[in-house]
């Protein structure tokens, strides 16, 4: 649409309408419930929504959140030619998350706090500046996110480029002129609640969940109308099936997640109020089965021993109607967790051969150190193999769905547990996966941290004295804090992987059918590795740690780009802010005892760089 | 709507954001004491608190200036504040804090049993029978992975069903959110509530219906808990000269503050005759 430079309005408008129906008329199809299997995929490999129009319109890229391309003009063998053609500092040294969109002959990202919105002109040499928006967000937002003031993207629908701002509110920004069309409420940081997550669109609904389980925030998914942002309705994480929005079609595959009002029978009196459950992480849709997928965050409050139960429905996966909010199916992962095992990773959409046949499934590589394959029509585990070392539980039952947790580990006061692995900022956090049909691989940035919950230490909040458990995390068994895996999928087993010695590994991951697949390290290299073999083929020294997702587009010029944010942040990566003293094990939640040298390699930084080949 | 604590807050906080808060040595002229701009009976941003009043004291005998940097004592308050350099002092941190340099302590409080009067309950012990089945309201410190003291004493004798958890933050807007739970009790939402003495204190002097406040018994079952804290001004470690200058002016002003504190309806538990003898020294 902005192909033509400086375009007369109307045509713009009318550019704007076209790409619409494009872009409608894709969902469409995909609505029409056909799977499609990508050329050059394995035989009976099928993705629900894939990428093949040089577009990046979601924060996944695609529906089915795999963060795969068709695009293969970069490709293992022209890849060292890769060279930066752009770059761009948002002028915000905090951490950069998720990653932009691209729409038409446009680039959008959205900053951290105060979550502005840039629009890069792709016609032009260099990309310059279209326009920003500046929501100028509630800015007391800041001193309750937990963990760095963080945004983890945008969505684009009908004309309009869809994100969350810190202060718990949602915006939609006309994706032509930069102006608000509208803004809506969707949560009260009064409470503790922020938004960081990246929505959904789900043809006339937007989906946003909230943040803040650390201060007792009680989670919930928000449908908000598109055109409107009106909200229609809410489905809480905890809390009667009315609030729940469970209803007659609730069919969970086991026994141990049926029963009425779980969401309050599980939790001590009115404790399911700051229960937690929050929706922080990704959400996946399969046009076919009409259902929306997505994960929920550690119980509220932390301490476990205040909250006897299984604490439904923190730490679950979800399968939901987008239409009606009502609930399809529930798997709590981890009941009663006492390790602050957020499951809010991404849920990828898969549909491909099972145990001799052909399966719709759901890949969730989890912050419990597990790789979980489901039925995604049925919610029944068919998988849960760890991808690295777990000490809190040695394997799940698939029969009953139920975890088998060695309680040794579980500290209560006065005694305390060691050796808990993966700490609690798991195996791998939010930052997410990516699953190539052309190897059957899911390429997982993953973290090998374990941690002690040691000795009591006299803390004062809010004027107020007590005796806390002191958490310290350290380096798991093995050598390495990070490991970029090649999971195969179909026989759930590490194929390759690229150790990192001294830090995990926090960026998303991005695959093509040029069979690369693309990561970033929190030491700020950014890598293409051959998807088939794990060898580095290039890699580029960005100015800071990378926490961000990379993405692909074709640009106005027919040329396929590759693009990721540099800017080291997040909770893990918050070590490196100039404010977290890393003199302190404990603080930044305990991380800072993983984290000890990243201010040696690292700075913060602020940049977009966009490659081509 | 203009809220005095939103400005506040919005200066603290693009302080924080800018990075640009550079450490500053304490200048003879200026006392800077970081604080919660709502936090009562401690501080807020009119100067309301006892601490408030306690720093206005020493100022004075300083001959310095009073500012203050506002931040609401959340998680990450000391590395944000006192250890970022935006202020010289807190006005309470308890003894063997590791986060700030206490000085010698200028109060020592307890946790304590709060009920209505005319409920004639007197509890005082972990161990009362009644607390199986009365509805107990604490705080919750929630962004920590922690209780406090009391609740880990009633957690590991089985009380747990019974009990109502008031987040120790509740609502930005809102003045006192700590005082919920006290209001609790006079409300009869609770039938008793346990919380740190001077919080307790204070607000149930200003309860509607009269309130008893009780100090919890030691807990011979876990020796481990400690339920009684000393609580001292919180200067950062290596400053080490501006310690020994407070606990000079504690010990001189030491009949005015126990007086402030009186006022405040902070209940107290005496200090150790060694104590004030050191502090003599």
């Amino acid at each position: 649409m902005d192909r033509l430079s400086r375009p007369h309005r109307g045509v713009a408008l009318a550019a704007i309408a076209a790409l619409s129906s494009v872009l409608v008329s894709a969902q469409d199809k995909a609505g029409s419930g056909m799977t499609t299997n990508v050329q050059g995929a394995l035989p009976n490999v099928h993705l629900v929504s894939p990428v093949t129009n040089g577009q990046w319109t979601m924060p996944a890229g695609d529906y089915g959140n795999t963060r795969f391309s068709t695009l293969a003009q970069i490709n293992t063998s022209n890849v060292q030619n890769l060279h930066v053609v752009s770059n761009f500092a948002t002028g915000i040294p905090h951490g950069h998350e998720g990653g932009p969109l691209v729409v038409g002959s446009t680039l959008y990202m959205v900053t951290p706090f105060p979550d502005n919105l840039i629009a890069l002109d792709l016609t032009q040499p260099g990309f310059p500046q279209k326009w920003i928006f500046q929501p100028n967000p509630d800015i007391s937002s800041v001193g309750i996110a937990c963990c760095d003031v963080v945004n983890r993207g945008a969505s684009y629908v009908d004309g309009k480029i869809i994100y969350n701002t810190l202060d718990a509110h949602t915006v939609a920004v006309d994706a032509n002129t930069g102006k608000l069309v509208w803004k809506t409420q969707v949560g009260d940081i009064h409470y503790g609640e922020t938004t960081t997550m990246a929505p959904i669109v789900v043809r006339d609904k937007v989906f946003v969940g909230n943040s803040g389980g650390e201060l007792g925030v009680r989670g919930q998914l928000t449908a908000l109308d598109v055109k409107t942002g009106k909200i229609l309705w809410k489905a809480y994480s905890t809390g009667s099936d009315a609030d729940v929005r469970i209803g007659d079609d609730f069919k969970p595959f086991y026994p141990k997640d049926r029963g009425k009002d779980l969401g309050l029978s599980t939790w001590t009196p009115g404790q399911w109020k700051l229960g937690g459950g929050t929706i922080w992480g990704w959400i996946s849709y399969d046009p076919e089965l009409n259902l929306i997928y997505y994960g929920t965050g550690n119980p509220g409050v932390w301490n476990p021993d205040m909250r006897p139960g299984d604490n439904k429905w923190s730490v679950t996966i979800w399968a939901r109607n987008p239409d009606t909010g009502m609930a399809k199916w529930a798997y709590q992962v981890a009941p009663h967790d006492g390790y602050d095992y957020d499951e809010v990773m991404e849920n990828v959409l898969v549909d491909m051969p099972w145990n001799g046949r052909m399966q719709k499934l759901l890949i969730h590589p989890g912050r419990t150190g597990f790789v979980f394959v489901m039925d995604r029509e049925t919610g029944e585990l068919l998988s849960a193999e760890k991808y690295e070392p777990v000490t809190w539980a040695s394997a799940y039952d698939l029969r009953t769905g139920r975890v088998n947790e060695d309680e040794s580990k579980r500290p209560h006061f006065g005694k305390f547990g060691r050796d808990i692995c993966p700490s609690s900022t798991g195996a791998k956090d939010f930052t997410p996966s990516s699953f190539s049909p052309r190897t059957g691989y899911l390429y997982i940035p993953a973290h090998n941290t374990c941690m002690d919950y040691e000795g009591t230490a006299v803390n004062y909040i809010a004027g107020t004295p007590y005796l806390g458990a002191n958490v310290r995390m350290y380096p798991g068994p093995g050598g390495y804090q990070g490991e970029f895996i090649a999971w195969d999928v179909a026989n759930a087993k590490k194929v390759w992987s690229i150790k990192e010695k001294d830090f995990p590994v926090y960026s998303g991951v991005l695959t093509t059918a040029g069979d690369l697949a693309f990561y970033g390290t929190m030491d700020g290299w950014f890598r293409a590795v051959d998807a088939r073999s794990g060898k580095v083929l290039w890699q580029f020294k960005t100015g800071s740690g990378i926490v961000g997702n990379p993405m692909t587009f074709t640009g106005p010029d027919g040329k396929q780009y590759v693009a990721v944010y540099s800017g080291i942040g997040g909770w893990m990566g918050a070590a490196a802010l100039p404010s977290v003293s890393t003199d302190d094990p404990y603080a930044a939640l305990g991380v800072v005892g993983t984290m000890r040298n990243i201010k040696s390699v690292t700075q913060p930084g602020d940049m977009l760089y966009v490659f081509t080949y | 709507m203009y809220s005095p604590i939103r400005a506040i807050l919005f200066r603290a906080i693009l302080c924080s954001l800018a990075l640009a808060c550079a450490p500053a040595l304490l200048n003879a002229a200026t006392l800077r004491v970081c604080s919660d701009p709502n936090n009562l009976p401690y501080s807020n941003d009119r100067q309301e608190g006892f601490e408030n009043k306690i720093a206005a004291l020493i100022a004075k005998d300083l001959g310095a200036n009073l500012t203050y940097f506002w931040f609401p004592q959340r998680e990450a308050f000391f590395r944000k504040t006192l250890n970022a350099g935006a202020c010289d002092l807190v006005m309470g941190v308890p003894s063997g804090f590791d986060e700030a340099n206490s000085t010698h302590p200028y109060y020592r409080s307890t946790y304590v049993f709060i009920t209505r009067s005319d409920r004639h309950l007197e509890i005082n012990s972990f161990d009362d029978p009644r607390l199986r089945n009365l509805r107990i309201g604490v705080h919750i410190l929630g962004e920590q992975n922690d209780s406090l003291p009391p609740v880990h004493a009633l957690i590991g004798r089985g009380i747990v069903h019974n009990l109502v958890g008031f987040s120790i933050f509740g609502h930005l807007d809102e003045a006192n959110p700590a005082s919920d739970l006290i209001k609790a009790v006079s409300d009869g939402k609770v039938d008793i509530a346990i919380a740190w003495g001077p919080l307790a204190g204070y607000f149930s002097q200003h309860s509607a219906s009269p309130l008893t406040i009780t100090p919890v018994a030691e807990d011979f079952k876990n020796p481990e808990l400690q339920f009684r804290f000393d609580i001292g001004i919180g200067v950062r470690a290596n400053d080490a000269n501006l310690k020994r200058r407070l606990d000079q002016e504690l010990l001189h002003r030491r009949p005015e503050i126990q007086q402030i504190l009186k006022d405040y309806g902070i209940p107290q538990i005496p200090l150790p005759i060694e104590m004030a003898q050191s502090m003599e020294d």
